[in-house]
């Protein structure tokens, strides 16, 4: 019989560990699928970060580093520097990326390392328990924004894709959603443009992606998911914001 | 023979990491290392197989090397005493990750901003740790130009050879003062294979992870245990110092890198009063050289430290004296260094 | 043999080449040597010395705090170092800039137009080389040729005219060290 769905082989056999309904098993599975059609696998080193997403090395079938919290480009910036053949991503949440880490991802695209950047942007903390993130939205009410956050004191969202499109040195960025079976395969072509940019060695690649952390919002999967596509999307709209085109 | 050369500190290191066959150099400018980082941009900009990145921070620069260090090859880092402050997290997790590579610290006044002169109050973060958890980097104190490019390339081989940091912890006069120095042919030493860990792709193997962190604390508590093996094992071989007229000596000096020279100066100018003064010099600050000082201790009572800080290094002389003889203390801080006529003075007292 | 010298003035004078061409020479010669500069924020402008250290012996402390010679080009840095000169020693001193009395009658006094002269050769910046010169031939510390082997290191690659005007310059010097 032929076989029509299966693990990809760049995940292990390693049940995800993941809350039902979250999207990191989703966006693990795209990234993995692509490392696959590559064939890159074997000389992929992929860096992660500190949030629920630690242990994706644990999923990750290829050589796998955990970052210190927020330096995962840095980290990719070394691997890359020193293995240049190799491909390297880094896999990291919002606090990671956009708060913690901000200095580093801003100068990695800078540098226009040739390096993709998987950020996950669920609004929220995870891992801590559901703390606000720099990506959470006006009026959204987490553990440290009790009463919503507020943006005289807190600021407002960061746009993260956008801002990191100023820089001339990022060769493409985009924003995509994993909502709706439409946008996982929007997503996957993406990721996949993401990567092949690294593969012809153009330089810097980052998509970001709108996940749903239904644990922290406190909504099940499926008004998670709703709750994105009327909250999260408004805010954050999908698409490309650089490309190589541009860049050229 | 090698042909002499005249070089600053700061150059000669990063001529001996080179030698040493490191192509990776990741740092941040700080005064007093700033010809470091220079040196390194203009010699490996130039080569092949090579990289220079001048960081966004400290605290990028060490996880670059961090990064570099897990593919296995030889990488650098250097700053300053505040910059060596925003280190400190990359190099626990190096440490915990047990990946080799060379942080070079050239001292200066502090606390805080502190000033740009020469100092030595980094000893306790260096030799203790210096940032969270239970761990030690290799320290190395140099006390010459010639010691800064020997040490620096014994720093990468014992890096290596323990899957450790390495550090070398100079002062900001080393590495501004230039001295004749010779890049000697040094023997071939035999190293560890780093294939069974390194992040170079996974072809034909199962991935390596590189994974500074267990929720299980049984496995995190072996890890710790693993890693402090190496520590013993370092104490038992890895101990350097130099000891100058310790057998009959009236006083001994504790010292280590320019405090150590100019030490030199007072038992010169001492025994010209008729005064007999040894010097430990401890090369490597970890391990410490504990036993010499334990020994000579059994028959000379009286020590003095000498340090720039307040008292750091005393603290190991004392618990390797333990009781056994009298340990006094002269220092200068801020980014003063004592003269040999303040020092001789102060070693009067106690004769 | 131990010799200690600091070399003072204003930056841009540049105290800090005299310095290493002192303390390549000496390597050269065969001795040990350490030169030491003063550094501080400011790059341009301020005062600047370094400190060189000639020896036959292993060189322990290089911090010199009473020197055996010191060369000030300006009155800045005789103020700051006349003191500290060893009983019999040595005071090499840019007479071009320093008008005043030197307080000291238990040293050796070298006065040296350094300026005027350079101005006479065309450069004002070789000033640095007269006073240099007067200094080797009075303290005898380095041989002459060999400072010119040393200049020759240093200015490799630079144009052959600038190298000749420093070796002049030196020249002049050596002769007012001789007069003295």
């Amino acid at each position: 019989m032929k076989k029509v769905f299966g693990r990809p082989e760049s995940l292990t056999e390693t049940p995800f560990t993941y809350c039902p309904g979250c999207h990191h098993g989703i966006a693990h599975r795209l990234v993995a699928e692509v490392l696959d059609e590559f064939g890159v696998r074997e000389n992929t080193i992929g860096v992660c970060p500190v949030g629920c997403s630690v242990f994706a090395y644990l999923f990750f079938n290829c050589d796998m580093i955990c970052a210190a919290h927020g330096r995962a480009p840095a980290i990719a910036t070394g691997i890359k520097r020193s293995k240049p053949d190799s491909i390297v991503f880094t896999y990291q949440g919002d606090g990671d990326l956009a708060s913690i880490g901000t200095a580093e991802i801003v100068h990695a695209a800078n540098r226009g390392e040739n390096i993709t950047v998987i950020f996950i942007n669920n609004a929220i903390y995870g891992m801590t328990g559901g703390q606000m993130a720099p990506t959470t939205l006006v009026g959204q009410v987490t553990q440290t924004s009790p009463y919503g956050r507020d943006p005289k004191t807190m600021g407002y969202p960061i746009k993260m894709a956008e801002m990191l499109s100023t820089l001339k040195s990022a060769t493409y960025i985009s924003r995509v959603a994993l909502n709706k079976p439409s946008n996982i395969i929007k997503a996957k072509k993406s990721i996949k443009k993401a990567f092949q940019i690294q593969l012809e060695g153009k330089g810097f690649s980052m998509v970001e992606i709108l996940s749903t952390c239904p644990t922290n919002w406190g909504l099940s999967p499926i008004e998670a998911s709703k709750w994105l596509e009327e909250n999260m999307i408004p805010y954050y709209p999908l698409g490309e914001f650089r490309t190589p085109e541009e860049v050229a | 023979m090698a042909e002499k050369i005249l070089m600053k500190g700061n150059e000669a290191i990063g001529e001996a990491a080179i030698c040493a066959g490191c192509r990776y150099y990741f740092g941040y400018p700080i005064t007093p290392q700033s010809e470091l980082i220079a040196y390194m941009a203009k010699k490996l900009l130039k080569m092949k197989d090579a990289s220079f990145v001048q960081a966004e921070s400290e605290l990028a620069a060490i996880n670059m090397v961090y990064g570099a260090a897990s593919t296995g090859v030889r990488v650098m880092t250097s700053s300053s005493s505040p910059g060596i402050s925003l280190m400190q997290e990359g190099i626990s997790y190096i440490a915990c990750s047990e990946v080799p590579c060379v942080v070079v610290n050239m001292m200066r006044g502090g606390p805080g901003l502190g000033d740009i002169q020469p100092a030595q109050g980094d000893y306790f973060q260096a030799t203790k740790g210096g940032g969270h958890g239970d761990y030690h980097l290799i320290v190395l104190a140099p006390s010459s130009v010639q010691e800064l490019v020997d040490l620096t390339m014994d720093a990468f081989d014992l890096a290596d050879k323990y899957r450790n940091p390495a550090m070398i912890l100079g002062d900001g006069l080393l590495g501004q003062m230039m001295e004749a120095v010779e890049f000697k042919e040094r023997p071939k030493v035999d190293l560890p294979s780093k294939e069974s860990w390194t992040l170079v792709g996974c072809k034909g193997r199962k991935p390596h992870w590189i994974v500074p962190f267990n929720l299980n604390p049984s496995v995190l508590e072996k890890m710790n245990l693993v890693i402090n093996e190496k520590y013993k094992k370092l104490k038992e071989h890895e101990v350097r110092y130099e000891s100058i007229n310790i057998e009959n000596a009236d006083l001994i000096i504790v010292a280590y890198g320019t405090v150590a020279r100019i030490v030199k100066t007072v038992i010169q100018k001492a025994k010209k009063e008729g005064i007999n003064i040894g010097l430990i010099r401890p090369i490597t600050l970890f391990p410490f050289p504990e036993k010499i000082i334990s020994k000579t201790a059994e028959r000379i009572k009286k020590f003095l430290v000498v340090e720039m800080s307040l008292g750091q290094m005393i603290e190991d002389v004392k618990l390797a004296v333990n009781g056994k003889a009298e340990v006094n203390f002269y220092g200068r801080c801020g980014g003063i260094i004592p003269t040999p006529i303040e020092i001789l003075k102060e070693l009067n007292k106690y004769l | 043999m131990l010799e200690e010298v600091i070399i003072a003035g204003f930056g841009g004078q540049g105290v800090m080449l005299m310095g290493r061409l002192l303390a390549y020479a000496g390597m050269l010669e065969g001795k040990n040597v350490a030169w030491m500069p003063s550094y501080g924020p400011e790059m341009r402008g301020g005062t600047a010395n370094c400190t060189v250290i000639i020896s036959s012996e292993e060189i322990a402390s290089p911090v010199v705090p009473y020197p055996k010679s010191i060369i000030v080009m300006n009155k800045p840095s005789l103020d700051k170092f006349e003191a500290t000169v060893q009983k019999d020693g040595l005071i090499i001193l840019n007479e071009s800039l320093i008008d005043q009395k030197v307080n000291r009658d238990d040293v050796a006094i070298v006065r040296v137009p350094a300026n005027d002269i350079a101005n006479q050769l065309g450069n004002l910046r070789v000033a640095n080389m007269v006073a240099l010169g007067a200094y080797i031939k009075k303290s005898g510390v380095v041989k002459l040729k060999t400072i010119f082997k040393a200049l020759e290191k240093t200015l490799a690659g630079r144009n052959q005219k600038l190298i000749d005007l420093n070796k002049k310059a030196l020249k002049q010097g050596e002769e007012l060290g001789k007069e003295c």
